[in-house]
């Protein structure tokens, strides 16, 4: 039994706001005319399209086959036909395009046959492997391929395994509904997860704002009778659900700057993908849906489990989207990206959609000079020192930056929240990571650059080399062949042919041709016709005299 | 006094051997000046500078050959970082080199091109695949954007096309807070 809870520094306690939309169950979001499935949903590398233009596909089909190991698959949500494989804008702060699979549903949703996978008997690779091919990939946010992260690594054990169901984020309750309404099945992924881990014991912790979902959860737990599983509340604190501070509180472990919490013995997970993992091996789905909130300005906030590829615009209008929404945001209002684009796709990462208005964010006060007083040090839940790392962003001082461990900042906002000049910091530390990332990817595109020049470089001197030690060589060996050559072709080229080999060696094949050619004769000249002979001959006889014409100019050349 | 002597001689021999076999035990190999500059040129190996590759360049700039403002695909800020690593004045980039251009790719009109090769033996980095006769291709990630290869093309099929930002190398920009006009009440109040 865990009998004492341990705490993080900082975060904040905003407005959970999530009353709203947790009022009715989870709606089952009816087909969109078009789905658009982004064949990148993840981290690593981008799926192959496995699929062409015109092709018709069954519900559950792969699409995208894995690029790598690190790489997740792309499967179709439902039948119907690819009407397109092409870029289309994403869900992303840039609102820029990617390569998607367009499919249009036949509206008979016949799902593919599944193969029933016996994952009871089937070795820890093999269930990796499956869980790749299925597209699962972390619920909960940073869509990171699962099957690696199930690996318990050299140790070949691991201490815990949280399952995290804290969803500490203003209006975001997905997770909180599937837990209140699939709570068993989270409980048995987890309990997959902790077979492939060899973990120790399970922990599922949510945070005391969740009671239904709490005695959901455990109630499942009483049922599967396990003694290592354990459901545990901890406090509602933004951002508890954080996978470092969440270990933090529930193991004490503080992970330091370097290093993963498996080195520590913990592994973490979302709670959603502990159900995919269900699914996936239970019953063979691959990820296809998810729930996704929509929150804030609309209508009927409320959860839909939808389709992945579904417009975001389709989403919206079955919330009741309100005339006044100035913005919309993927994610919650702490950490969420701007969408430029409502017809982008829900994909894997999508756990809420969040509409804006003046009225419900007001909207960014002016930015006033930092005033040094400290209070984002005091909230930051990761340690760091945000004002160190704002002036160094700011001053494009990217290496300080990077000093004062730019990258341990989970950019959670809790600094931005507190921040009393209105300081928008954590927009400044992804400007700094981004440039970072883009500097190193320029950096070694340079390097290589500068290998394959080098190595070119070393080639041609190689060839240099090789061309005039085999000249050497042949020079030397000349003499004693060039006698027995046979015949010269003609008695005014044999000279310089012995000056210059390559000259001869023209002139040989020159000879050789010429003699070719005298050679040649017609050979269908049977049973010609008195007229075609005529032609022949007067043929022949433009062809003597433009020889003897060739022959008598050829000496005063 | 003499075992002052004895021991001020030892102590330096001790020290002089020390030192010398430090000399030897922990040679430089190569310039490590010239490295550093190589290291801040961006490797286009385009030859715009006059020196044929970055590595001469940066030999060059080392022995106060050519000047630090020459290389255009490194740009301003390349400058920058040449001045702030040699202690130089910064100086803007000489427009007898050429001038700063957005990063572009050569890309090879497939359906024009006829297989001379000329443009693998112009490709300072190996980026083009093709044989005699054969159509040649620009491996886009290897490209350096030199545009070497552009004029011995026989055919003019190579085109130098922009890089276009992707979901993946988009950079989050600089946060700027946009100062709104207020209306013009201020002076209306004081008119009063």
């Amino acid at each position: 039994m865990l009998n004492k809870l341990f705490s993080f520094n900082g975060g904040v306690k905003p407005d959970p706001n999530k009353s709203a939309s947790t009022r009715e169950p989870i709606a089952r979001l009816a087909l969109p005319p078009q789905l658009v499935i982004p064949l990148h949903q993840h981290i690593g590398g981008t799926p192959r399209p496995l699929v062409t233009v015109g092709s018709t596909v069954l519900g559950g089909q792969r699409i995208g086959a894995p690029d790598g190991n690190v790489s997740s698959a792309v499967h179709a949500p439902t039948s119907g036909r690819v009407v397109a494989i092409e870029p289309r804008p994403m869900p992303h702060a840039s609102g820029l395009s990617s390569p998607a699979v367009v499919i249009e549903p036949d509206g008979l949703d016949t799902a593919i046959e599944r193969e029933p996978f016996d994952w009871h008997a089937a070795a820890p690779g093999e269930i990796r492997d499956f869980l790749r091919d299925a597209g699962v990939v972390g619920l909960g946010g940073a869509v990171f391929p699962s099957h690696l992260k199930l690996n318990p690594g050299k140790s070949g054990h691991t201490d815990t395994l949280v399952i995290n169901g804290a969803e500490c984020e203003p209006f975001i309750t997905c997770d909180d509904m599937l837990m209140r309404t699939e709570p068993e099945n989270i409980l048995r992924g987890a309990l997959i997860m902790q077979r492939m881990l060899a973990a120790k014991q399970v922990l599922v912790a949510l945070e005391d704002n969740k009671p239904e979902a709490a005695t959901a959860l455990k109630a499942a737990a009483r049922a599967l009778g396990n003694a290592s599983l354990e459901v545990v509340v901890v406090p509602t604190r933004y951002p508890a659900g954080g996978a470092k501070q969440l270990i933090r509180v529930l193991t004490g472990i503080e992970v330091p700057h370097g290093s993963r919490s498996t080195d520590f013995g913990v592994q973490c997970f979302n709670v959603a993908t502990a159900l995919a993992v269900w699914r996936a091996l239970e019953h063979g789905e691959a990820l296809t849906r998810r729930i996704v909130t929509v929150a804030g300005n609309v209508e009927r906030p409320r959860n839909f489990d939808v389709a992945i590829g579904t417009p975001i615009s389709h989403l919206f209008a079955a919330a009741g989207l309100k005339p006044d929404t100035d913005k919309l945001i993927m994610g919650g209002p702490m950490m969420g990206i701007p969408l430029p684009n409502i017809d982008a796709p829900v994909v894997k990462a999508t756990n809420c959609l969040l509409a804006s208005s003046p009225t419900l964010f007001a909207p960014p006060e002016p930015e006033l000079p930092c005033i040094r007083c400290g209070e984002c040090a005091r909230a930051c839940p990761a340690d760091l020192q945000p004002f160190e790392l704002y002036w160094h962003s700011r001053a494009r001082n990217f290496g300080r930056a990077q000093e004062y461990k730019l990258f341990d900042c989970i950019e959670c906002g809790c600094c931005a929240y507190v921040c009393p000049s209105h300081i928008p910091l954590v927009d400044y530390y992804r400007y700094a990571k981004s440039e970072i990332w883009a500097r190193e990817r320029d950096k070694d595109a340079a390097d290589s650059a500068r290998e394959r020049f080098e190595f070119r470089n070393w080639r041609a001197d190689r060839e240099k080399e090789e061309k005039a030690a085999k000249l050497a060589a042949r020079n030397a060996a000349k003499p004693a062949v060039k006698p027995a050559d046979g015949p010269a072709p003609a008695a005014d080229v044999a000279p310089a042919a012995a000056e210059d080999p390559k000259k001869a060696l023209i002139e040989a094949a020159m000879a050789r041709a010429r003699a070719q050619k005298e050679a040649v004769a017609a050979k269908n000249t049977d049973a010609l016709t008195p007229a075609q002979k005529a032609q022949i001959d007067a043929a022949e006889e433009r062809r003597k005299r433009a020889s003897e014409l060739s022959g008598s100019d050829a000496p005063t050349e | 006094m003499i075992t002052a002597l004895l021991v001020m001689a030892g102590l330096a021999l001790v020290l002089g051997a020390t030192l010398g076999a430090a000399s030897v035990l922990f040679k430089t190999q190569g310039d490590p000046l010239v490295d550093k500059i190589d290291a801040i040129l961006p490797q286009t190996q385009c030859g715009q500078c006059g020196y044929p590759g970055c590595k001469p360049y940066a030999t060059a700039i080392a022995g106060g050959d050519a000047d630090i403002n020459q290389c255009p695909p490194g740009g301003d800020e390349g400058v920058r970082k040449l001045a702030d690593l040699l202690g130089r004045e910064y100086k803007p980039l000489n427009a007898e080199h050429g001038v700063e251009k957005p990063k572009s790719v050569a890309v090879i009109d497939e359906a024009t091109c006829i297989g001379c090769t000329l443009c693998i033996q112009a490709c300072p980095v190996d980026a083009i695949v093709g044989a005699a006769k054969q159509m040649h291709t620009i491996v886009g990630d290897l490209c350096t954007g030199c545009e070497l290869c552009v004029p011995p093309c026989p055919a003019d099929c190579i085109d130098m096309v922009p890089v276009t930002e992707t979901v993946e190398s988009w950079k989050w920009r600089y946060p700027v807070f946009e100062l709104k006009v207020q209306p013009a009440t201020l002076p209306a109040k004081e008119a009063a």
